[in-house]
């Protein structure tokens, strides 16, 4: 058989990557760069026409005020809910790793909020926060308890960072699980011997070697935090006042809703680079400092 | 021998407080649950006056199941998600593990255009691609509205990742060797992939079919862009457009939002190893 021929290489690449190929131009490539296309011209989604209009959607983005104002809660409740996430899965995941009775049901019982859509999460929380919460605090007679969270902006804001929390910290502490479980035992037992308590040893030892758990964890926490929407949609809606409106709900509505395509497609590359630019530095500053064992 | 005693009971103690501390977390994790489950028995007028109460004043009830799911159309709503979940998953396996074989073994330009540009491309978030992917495949071509459509979509949203796994597992674990024993057996490239590589990739088939599956069953925003006719929702569409029509009768609402989630869970229970750990290696890979 000829290997080397142009036709023989052409055969063999559209059969094995001819239909990944397809897909990936018509789904990703062909859009990005038709997005690009669409920042520069305005449409409102129904009309045929798509008048071309330079860098006019740019300026009005610059010029939203309400994006601004979505980008800077988001930034808020991302910078909230990271620390806590992370806080709280490093937490659980010391504690599913300490050789304690049942750790793989405690382990497989944190992720279940992970196994269902942020619709449905949504829902449910919008039940207990509205419900359950105000009904204990009218039996205890506590008034902070009595009135439904959600229905004050900062209230709504909280209840998007317990509901945040409480959803990616079983996924964060798997990682952080594989992280514990890469750092060896015998490192643990030779600082012991040498004197250190078992807080120190993991502070000292443990934590310093498992830097790249932390560097990805921090990385999925922050691009899932920025680019929340669904548990956004179902449990606050926005409301109250649109008070809890986040940046990916706004370049939604700013599309679909005001039918203002460029201007939405123009505020979507901003969210985009914003959040790039925040992982990607977050990772290198993670990645310089990293250790071996 | 006293110090070890000393030591043990320490130990004893310490253990006794952090499974305490478990249990109180755990039982604060699947509150909500709990919660969904002890009112979907009872009637509208029981979880207004008492959504903590074991059981209603007006006693046990079961009718709020065949209501729900008569109104949110549960079953058909059902089997779309099944459909739609089943085929893009099975697609985006063969279409992306056989992109990565011709991938690992060619170093020509267009695999290293292609690997290159889907490596780039998985730190797009959807939220760049939904605008234009409307006004191109709605208003321009004018293919909203069919299940295909969505299908092809969602192998072409996870085709990157899945490749990238792919591609890490033929480059680690399959001996180039292997392959051209078969060659010289008489095997064609075809043949040699789908006897001798498909089948040694099985643990990263399950990994990307965990993974895959799992986001496609739960994905709501481009399905919601996507499919606009009733008789097309999944079940995330299909809750959330109940809840804007029921969110009043809350037994309803509790019952819904049970059988959305309920299919995983059953799943769950099943393959929980294999999801826990298909999720972690999914997750320090990517």
């Amino acid at each position: 058989m000829k290997r080397n021929t142009m036709s023989y290489k052409i055969q063999q690449y559209v059969m094995f990557a001819g239909p990944a190929t397809l897909l990936f131009l018509a789904v990703v490539v062909v859009p990005l760069i038709y997005g690009l296309y669409l920042t520069f011209t305005s449409w409102d989604g129904v009309s045929t026409q798509r008048p071309f209009m330079g860098a006019a959607n740019y300026i009005a983005a610059f010029k939203d005020a309400a994006f601004w104002q979505a980008l800077g809660r988001t930034f808020i409740y991302s910078a909230i809910a990271v620390v806590m996430v992370n806080v709280v899965a490093f937490f659980l995941a010391y504690l599913v790793t300490s050789g304690i009775k049942g750790q793989n049901f405690f382990r497989a019982g944190f992720f279940i909020p992970n196994l269902i859509g942020g619709i449905v999460l949504g829902y449910v929380w919008q039940f207990v926060f509205n419900r359950a919460i105000t009904a204990i605090g009218r039996s205890l007679s506590i008034s902070s308890l009595s009135i439904p969270w959600l229905s004050t902006p900062n209230g709504a804001m909280a209840c998007l960072i317990i509901v945040s929390v409480w959803q990616y910290a079983g996924y964060m502490m798997l990682i952080y699980v594989a992280g514990f479980m890469s750092v060896s035992k015998s490192l643990m037992e030779a600082a012991q011997i040498d004197g250190c308590t078992k807080a120190q040893a993991t502070w000292n030892v443990t934590i310093p070697l498992m830097r790249s758990s932390f560097v990805q964890c921090l990385f999925l926490s922050i691009t899932r935090c920025f680019m929340v929407y669904d548990v956004n949609l179902s449990l606050t809606k926005g409301e109250p006042f649109g008070s809890s409106v986040m940046a990916a709900m706004h370049v939604y509505n700013q599309a679909f809703t005001y039918r203002n395509y460029g201007t939405g497609q123009a505020e979507a590359l901003i969210l985009f680079l914003v959040c790039a630019i925040v992982g990607v530095t977050q990772v290198y500053i993670g990645k310089k400092g990293e250790v071996e064992a | 021998m006293d110090e070890n005693k000393k030591a043990a009971q320490k130990k004893k103690i310490t253990h006794g407080f952090m499974m305490a501390l478990l249990i109180l977390l755990f039982l604060i994790f699947i509150f909500p649950f709990i919660l969904v489950v002890i009112n979907v028995f009872k009637t509208m007028g029981d979880i207004t006056s008492d959504p903590l109460a074991l059981i209603g004043a007006h006693g046990f009830t079961v009718q709020n199941f065949p209501n729900a799911m008569k109104s949110m159309g549960f079953w058909g709503a059902f089997g779309n998600s099944l459909v739609v979940t089943v085929v893009s998953t099975v697609l985006t396996l063969l279409i992306s593990a056989m992109a990565a074989f011709v991938i690992v073994r060619n170093k020509w330009i267009a695999c290293t255009l292609l690997f290159s540009g889907m490596i780039a491309s998985m730190v797009i978030p959807f939220q760049v691609l939904m605008i234009p992917l409307v006004s191109l495949y709605g208003g321009v071509f004018g293919v909203l509205n069919h299940r295909v459509t969505l299908i092809l979509m969602h192998v072409g949203f996870s085709l990157s990742m899945a490749t990238f796994m792919f591609h890490g597992a033929i480059h680690t674990n399959i001996p180039l060797e292997l392959e051209e024993a078969a060659y010289i057996d008489g095997c064609t490239r075809w043949q040699t992939y789908w006897k001798i590589v498909f089948p040694l990739l099985k643990p990263t088939i399950a990994t990307v079919a965990i993974i895959d599956a799992m986001a496609f069953w739960n994905d709501y925003l481009l399905p919601s862009l996507v499919l606009g006719r009733k008789e097309l929702y999944t079940i995330p569409i299909a809750t959330q457009v109940f809840y804007g029509a029921y969110s009043t009768d809350m037994g309803l609402v509790m019952a819904a939002l049970l059988l959305a989630m309920l299919p995983i869970l059953i799943l769950y229970l099943f393959l929980q190893r294999y999801i826990v750990e298909g999720v972690t290696s999914g997750a320090v890979k990517g």
